[in-house]
């Protein structure tokens, strides 16, 4: 490595310039604060200068003519904040679950399991949690990966007003959870008789008052299944768009060929199209699910905090920063993560196997 | 080397030298005007350069004041009281950090990122009681208030049942402004006058005779109690429930560390019969309701008789529109105690607290002596609604209502709310709340329910 080294004095010089002048600037801000206009820039100044410190130790890099190193080099930065404030952090949550963290105070006595152990047993809270999260789950993939096969299925058969009807279905999935929430409690409002209102007053206009419904009031469990109804109507678009991909990508030759075969455009569907789209199926379940696990904002909005519509994500923030249960919190946020990450590491272990195969 | 890359070298040099001279321009923490530029001070290495003296008195040096009053008429009240400051301090201007939503819930939420980050305001709106002691007197992060107490003589205005409360181990530690009654049922003149029923002198003096009023109420066709979601206003009814039916000294005692009243008891067995008798006559939707005010609208149009909710109440029955429904007193709406709670005042109380390791030590206390003055309460009250923690506070400002209550207010038994944090901190209310909310979803598991609460008393550490 030492052989392709090449000093170039400009270079060279800019180098110590930046690095020395990082390094000045660290110092001074070690020491005094930057206001300026009233505003603490400081920690953003501290950034900056560990950065300009770091372009010099770059240019040095450069001269080196090594590719893997400079690679290394470049991406160093990204990677060190990726270890601290996501990995370092994942695992700070992980020793505060490993706590009894109870109020204002951090107290980080050891408890071991205990946390997790006593979200198990005799939670009732937790369990109506995780029941919760399975219907959603299951009903929510299983919803959008029929819509989304249905409408794109619709869409290939390359109508005239194609682009148009492909951005409509899209355009739920741009909006937040908490909007599309607040819009459809007020769609699925639940009361009866003079207070009728929503879905359930367009039902009594219609005469169709047997179709009125308790919508997630209803007795449990079903309660929860409704509030799967906004999640399906926002990203059975996206996995529209994912299949329709999909779909474009098998070439015309080889349905082409089956008609001749005389196949019907359902066997041509059923027998080579749908095995074709498994790996697309995989990935639109893996991606629905990881944002399922983790729905907070849509329940929130929905449910304004009913217990019979609990899930994980709520019941962490509540018990969080309504009661102060810092230990708690963490050990709920732990179990979100581990049930993701059942899912999406084998998946991303899979296809960058895969990937590397070719 | 080409011209064009010793060009470029040169350029470089100049940047870098530009930089290194701006680094110098870094200045000190200056508490003064919030629109002072970047100065550029000769950089020492040593400890921060401040500021002369001379330029810090000219400008007002700035207290912020963390509360969650954005909402019409404490948002007034506030406002009020702000204005009253800046005219008596004027060295001192108010910076008002209120933040939004949840009932104070966001609100406690980036207070206690703030604290964990050690930089508290200069002083924040906390309810006065066990949700001060438990959470901030707990995490070190409020000084006590007896040298306060004793220089501004506020500790002999209050009354003598309110001390205790907000005090721990004799120390008080917050500054309350505000007083609300949780313990009012508000109701419909009409309504009660087509049923044929009458509401004794002082109010029902026991909840069986309330479930006799509410049997005529049903067979007339309305909902005697309206009742709202699951949010806060359950957990208000509930606690009525209790102190209606065991009175103010068992109340008490159920908070007490250990606690003189028995949560596995007949007290409490009879106070969840009773409340599951009360949940029998609320509205079937009550689940469905966006908050505490569609029920007490419910009262206001006639479709239910009785609505047991805090006195923030009247301000919504009697104001104007938009913010309120322009009912008239004693004809539109009407109000007694709730059943088995007269001579009882069960408080609720906004206040304010003295923190450590503030920016402005000297602002917080000249704010304090505004919350506890009299003009101060007088400003701030009649336009929130509430009535003043002090009992000197001039009657004619307030409402007829609020007349009434300051009246009971100083003579009345004064016991704390649970719902608003008084009588238990945040982590046995939340406890509390979880087992209030599932026993909601079947009302008719009440062994279960005690069984819950008993468990959230040993869980917060007050039983065995």
């Amino acid at each position: 490595m030492l052989r392709k080294f090449t000093l170039h004095i400009p270079h060279m010089i800019m180098a110590i310039a930046l690095m020395f002048l990082g390094m000045v600037a660290l110092f001074i801000l070690n020491t005094a604060r930057l206001v300026i206009a009233g505003k603490d820039f400081t920690s953003l100044a501290l950034i900056l200068s560990g950065l300009i410190t770091y372009c010099g130790v770059l240019i040095v890099v450069i001269m080196f003519h090594n590719e893997k190193v400079l690679s290394v080099g470049l991406l160093l930065p990204s990677i060190a904040a990726v270890a601290v404030f996501v990995y370092g952090f994942i695992g700070w949550s992980i020793r505060i679950s490993l706590s009894r963290w109870q109020g204002l105070q951090p107290d980080y006595t050891w408890v071991g399991l205990k946390q997790y152990v006593l979200l198990f047993t005799d939670n009732p809270r937790f369990i109506i949690d995780i029941r919760n999260t399975g219907m959603f789950t299951v009903l929510f993939i299983l919803g959008c990966l029929a819509l989304g096969l249905g409408f794109a299925i619709l869409l290939d058969q390359r109508l005239k007003g194609e682009a148009i009807f492909r951005s409509i279905f899209l355009f739920p999935m741009s909006i937040s959870f908490i909007a599309s929430g607040v819009v459809w409690a007020w769609l699925m409002n639940p009361s009866t008789g003079d207070h009728l209102a929503g879905i359930n007053l367009m039902f009594h206009l219609l005469h169709l008052d047997f179709l009125i419904s308790n919508w997630f009031t209803s007795p449990q469990p079903w309660g929860m299944a409704y509030t799967v109804i906004p999640a399906i109507w926002q990203l059975s678009g996206f996995t529209m768009a994912l299949y329709l991909g999909g779909i474009r990508s098998i070439s015309e030759d080889m349905r082409e060929a089956a008609r001749v075969d005389g196949a019907s455009e359902f066997q041509i569907y059923r027998y080579i199209i749908l095995p074709l789209l498994q790996p697309i199926t995989l990935s639109a379940v893996i991606i629905l699910a990881h944002m399922s696990l983790k729905i907070f904002d849509l329940i929130v909005a929905l449910g304004n905090q009913d217990i019979r519509l609990d899930v994980p994500g709520i019941y962490m923030w509540t018990t969080t920063f309504a009661a102060g249960n810092y230990a708690q919190g963490a050990a709920i946020g732990v179990l979100m993560l581990i049930s993701v990450a059942v899912l999406v590491v084998p998946y991303v272990v899979s296809t960058i196997r895969s990937e590397t195969e070719l | 080397m080409s011209s064009k890359k010793s060009g470029f070298t040169a350029f470089c040099l100049l940047v870098a030298s530009m930089l290194v001279v701006s680094a110098c321009g870094v200045t000190t923490p200056s508490i003064a005007s919030p629109q002072a530029p970047a100065t550029v001070v000769p950089a020492t290495m040593a400890a921060p350069v401040l500021l002369p003296t001379a330029t810090m008195t000219a400008l007002p040096t700035p207290v912020e004041i963390f509360s969650w009053w954005v909402g019409p008429g404490e948002a007034d009240g506030l406002a009020a009281m702000v204005a009253l400051f800046n005219h008596e301090y004027p060295q001192y201007t108010i910076v008002n950090a209120a933040v939004a939503g949840g009932g104070g819930t966001n609100a406690q939420a980036v207070l206690a990122t703030r604290l964990a980050a050690g930089d508290p305001p200069d002083s924040w709106q906390a309810h006065a009681g066990q949700e001060t002691i438990g959470t901030y007197v707990a995490g070190n992060e409020v000084k006590p208030l007896d040298d306060f107490f004793a220089s501004t003589g506020f500790g002999k205005v209050l009354p003598a049942t309110l001390l205790p409360l907000i005090s721990k181990d004799g120390h008080p530690y917050s500054v309350p402004v505000d007083i609300h009654r949780s313990n009012v049922m508000w109701y419909n003149p009409k309504v009660l006058a087509i049923a044929k029923v009458t509401i004794p002198v002082g109010g029902f003096t026991n909840w069986n005779d309330f479930f006799k009023a509410c049997d005529k109420i049903k067979a007339t066709g309305k909902v005697c109690l309206s009742l709202g979601p699951e949010g806060f206003t359950a957990m208000h009814l509930f606690e009525n429930v209790m102190i209606g039916t065991m009175g103010a000294a068992k109340w008490d005692g159920l908070w007490t560390r250990p606690p003189t009243t028995n949560w596995n008891g007949p007290d409490v067995r009879t106070s969840i019969a009773n409340f599951q008798k009360a949940l029998s006559y609320t509205n079937s939707d009550a689940l469905t309701l966006s908050d505490w005010q569609p029920a007490s609208k419910m009262v206001a149009d006639g479709d239910a008789a009785f609505n047991i909710m805090g006195d923030w109440a009247e301000g919504y029955f009697a104001n104007a529109a938009p913010n309120g429904l322009a009912l008239k007193p004693h004809v539109g709406f009407d109000w007694t105690p709730a059943p088995g709670t007269q001579g009882i005042f069960v408080f609720l109380s906004d206040s304010f607290v003295l923190p450590i390791g503030n920016k402005n030590p000297d602002g917080t206390m000249a704010w304090l002596a505004l919350a506890a003055s009299k003009a101060g309460q007088e400003a701030f009250n009649p336009l929130k609604g509430s009535i003043c923690a002090r009992t000197d506070c001039n009657p004619a400002f307030f409402s007829e209502y609020s007349q009434g209550a300051m009246q009971d207010w100083a003579t009345d038994i004064v016991v704390g709310s649970l719902t608003h944090g008084v009588v238990a901190n945040n982590n046995w209310k939340a406890a509390i709340d979880t087992a209030l909310k599932l026993y909601l979803t079947d009302p008719t598991r009440a062994d279960q329910f005690q069984g819950a609460l008993a468990a959230a008393c040993k869980s917060a550490g007050s039983c065995q």
